[in-house]
């Protein structure tokens, strides 16, 4: 059985269709990229993922507990959309980091209260953590600073972290360079092949084909809210069927 | 001569003092509530609060003052303040509340909603409780951003308390007016302004400081 199934996802904002039967499925360990012009739907489908956003129907399922069922009428109370959002983790574009916590602080803030809510005291156990992931991160000298007094790419490194700290089923990236300057991309792509070569089970939306194809195992080609294709991260990226995914393709190669 | 004036100063300084206090405690959790209205998604909340902190931040003080210490009585012929000095600075008290509290709204509304939507999904996905979210990554964001505006209208406050003269709420200035009828001289006044460029002072410099000890992010 797949670690997540998403089935039929369907998502309208008002009169316009964002996504249309979206069925995809990712095994433990996998990595796969999601790529697609603009507007075609893909930060939406995380945002989905991540409840975020609510699907107009469809169904999404984590091992085998079905998160969200379209077919269900009942109105998912906070807590339990709380609990259900927590098999996935997401990496924003702009990190949305928060800037009156250091980079330590941002990872620990979230499990420190999860702690709290069940009574435990794990201070230690989380701080350790947290100075793992951040060495992992290569942030060691940065662990005190405010997100203020770090780079974009620095930044995106400690938001990464702060996700995985709370050890998601699967981690999603929304374009986690698009926001960065050109010569900061590489130190995080860096981080994001390490994840790959360890097996973290990962959806990435990126621009960076090279990316995608080298790290992923898998790469789904939206447009206009739907899936043209999917499959092998190699195949479908240098021999795709698709026409539009051709011509996207095609776009990518001219425009550098 | 001088310690006379400065005596009499003093008690009027005194009854200035409380007025501004007693607002601020009063208007600033008030403002909260208020500015939630203002905010909140179902119409018939924030519509009604808003044109209420439309029509007070749109009239003078002084008129608010002078209905609201008047008002009562000429409707319902009942003079629901008492006339006497205790009862007069309470009308004054409570039209300095809702005023200040409508002026405190507005700035705590531009505060919540300067924080990016970001901030709060970011929460949400790292699993955090609504609470969780307002008091651990928002409050403090909020407070940043509102204190220079808040600093504003605090120190104009200091200033407007002396419009509580029109219900004959005594405050430093109407002491200090005193002298020119009955000694006929006119420093005392000025010495007036010497007592609200002190508190004003002050009161500036502890907003810096608070600036100051927030300006570590950002
Ligand atoms: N909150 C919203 N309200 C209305 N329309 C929205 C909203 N969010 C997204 N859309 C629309 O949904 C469509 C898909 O948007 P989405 O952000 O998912 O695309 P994307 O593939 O992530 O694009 P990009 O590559 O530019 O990030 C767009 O046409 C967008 O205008
Ligand atoms: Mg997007």
């Amino acid at each position: 059985m797949a670690l997540l199934e998403v089935n039929n996802i369907r998502k309208n904002f008002g009169k316009t269709k964002v996504l249309s039967d979206i069925s995809f499925s990712l095994e433990e360990g996998e990595a796969i990229s999601i790529i697609g012009s603009s507007g075609s739907g893909k930060t939406t489908l995380l945002r989905c993922l991540n409840f975020l956003e609510h699907p107009d129907g469809g169904m999404i399922r984590v091992r085998d507990e079905i998160l969200f069922d379209g077919d269900d009428s009942r109105r998912l109370s906070d807590e339990e959309i709380r609990k259900r959002r927590l098999h996935f983790g997401l990496v924003f574009q702009n990190f949305n980091l928060f800037p009156q916590y250091t980079a330590i602080d941002n990872v620990m803030l979230a499990p420190r209260l999860a702690a709290k809510n069940s009574g435990q005291n794990r201070d230690g156990e989380i701080r350790k953590q947290a100075e793992e992931l951040l060495v992992e991160m290569g942030l060691e000298d940065r662990m005190n600073n405010y997100p203020g007094q770090l780079s974009g790419g620095q930044q995106q490194r400690v938001a990464i972290a702060r996700a995985l700290a709370l050890h998601p089923d699967i981690l999603c990236f929304d374009e986690p360079t698009s926001a960065l300057d050109p010569e900061l991309t590489g130190e995080v792509l860096r981080v994001i092949r390490e994840l790959a070569e360890n097996h973290t089970t990962m959806i990435i939306v990126t621009h960076e084909m090279t990316f995608a194809r080298d790290v992923a195992d898998r790469v789904i080609f939206m447009d206009d809210g739907v899936i043209v294709e999917q499959g092998d991260a190699k195949q479908v990226i240098d021999h795709p069927r698709e026409e539009r995914t051709k011509q996207f393709l095609a776009s990518y190669q001219t425009n550098g | 001569m001088f310690l006379e004036v400065t005596l009499a100063l003093l008690g009027g300084f005194l009854s200035t003092l409380k007025l501004f206090a007693l607002t601020l405690v009063i208007a600033l959790p008030l403002g909260l509530i208020i500015s939630f209205g203002s905010m909140s998604r179902i119409p018939v909340i924030r519509k009604p609060v808003k044109f209420i902190i439309w029509v007070i931040r749109g009239t003078p003080l002084m008129l608010q003052l002078i209905l609201i210490f008047f008002g009562p009585g000429v409707i319902f012929g009942h003079q629901l303040w008492g006339g006497d000095a205790g009862g007069r600075f309470i009308a004054a008290l409570v039209a300095f509340s809702i005023n200040y509290a409508c002026y405190f709204s507005e700035i705590y509304r531009g505060g919540i909603q300067s924080v990016p939507v970001g901030q709060y999904e970011a929460g949400k996905v790292l699993g955090m409780k609504n609470g969780e979210i307002f008091r651990k990554i928002v409050l403090l964001q909020v407070i940043k951003r509102i204190v220079p505006p808040m600093s504003n209208e605090i120190i104009t406050l200091v200033k407007d308390t002396s419009l509580a003269r029109v219900i004959a709420v005594y405050e430093i200035i109407w002491d200090s007016q005193k002298f020119i009828k009955t000694d006929g001289i006119i420093w005392p006044l000025f010495y007036t302004g010497v007592y609200y460029l002190v508190f004003n002072g002050i009161l500036t410099l502890l907003f810096n400081y608070i600036e100051k000890k927030l300006s570590y992010f950002e």
